[in-house]
């Protein structure tokens, strides 16, 4: 048995989150928390410490997947572990961002309204407005459904594949895991050991 | 005196190894790292085989083989 530690608790967080978001959107700003940590763990020690040991959605799907055993533990497909895919899903998932991060803007400019919904796989609107009840200024609520809205999708996408693949397929397809090993390779240069 | 080594040891492939870190957690020696956030490296005088991390690794990028 290996020995744990506080940080193997860190799932728990997945689940404050997604549940704070349902009570009061606001809290999905608290999302960008998993952001920047890969970033700053990735730009400046060089390293994946973000996903290797702190990653909540990771600990998330391992918990579930593989000590739950809900995991069919089935290898994914090879196109889902393509560099193609990986890296077309992280080009695809920035350009969702930069689009929510637009409308957020649109919001602020005062060129769009504030629309209260999370929105399901960048198609599918879910009402969402019980969990707003006004008081900050709209771009901020707005940034706030848009980016709950990425958090859920993904959440959800991870928890499909760890069910049909193995517990942390996520991980491979993960758009902050990818851009951070690119950022961590290119820091680490030529001279890696084969 | 030197320790007994396994028949098996795990390989990764380094070139689709996505460096999560799924194999470090599951090690029940210690003996994988991830290097520079790159890939997976496993310290072939700590590894026994055992195959835990072949079957966490989500991309199935660790095969366990016999030793040469």
């Amino acid at each position: 048995m290996k020995k744990s530690h506080w940080y193997n608790y860190l799932w728990i967080w997945s689940v404050i989150y997604f549940a704070m978001g349902f009570f009061h959107i606001l809290f999905a700003w608290l999302g960008l928390i998993s952001f920047f940590l890969p970033l700053i763990f990735a730009v400046g020690f060089g390293n994946k410490g973000f996903c290797n040991r702190y990653c909540d959605r990771g600990q998330l799907l391992r918990a579930l997947g593989s000590q739950k055993g809900f995991s069919r533990r089935k290898d994914a497909p090879g196109w889902m572990k393509s560099k193609a895919f990986r890296y077309g899903f992280l080009a695809f998932f920035m350009a969702m961002f930069l689009h929510m991060l637009y409308t957020t803007y649109q919001v602020y400019a005062g060129t769009s309204e504030l629309r209260q919904v999370v929105t399901l796989f960048w198609s599918i609107p879910a009402p969402w407005s019980f969990a707003y009840t006004g008081g900050a200024e709209p771009w901020a609520a707005q940034f706030a459904f848009g980016f709950y809205s990425m958090m859920l999708t993904s959440a959800i996408l991870g928890i499909l594949t760890m069910l049909a693949y193995k517990p942390r397929s996520w991980c491979v397809y993960c758009p902050m895991g990818t851009m951070t090993q690119l950022i961590c390779r290119a820091k680490a240069g030529p001279n890696r050991k084969e | 005196m030197m320790a007994i080594q396994s028949k098996r040891r795990a390989v990764v492939d380094t070139s689709l190894c996505v460096a999560c870190g799924a194999c470090m957690e599951v090690c029940p020696r210690g003996a994988i790292t991830v290097w520079k956030g790159s890939y997976s490296v496993v310290d072939d005088a700590l590894c026994i085989g055992c195959g835990l991390c072949a079957k966490e690794c989500p991309a199935s990028v660790i095969r366990v083989e016999a030793r040469p």
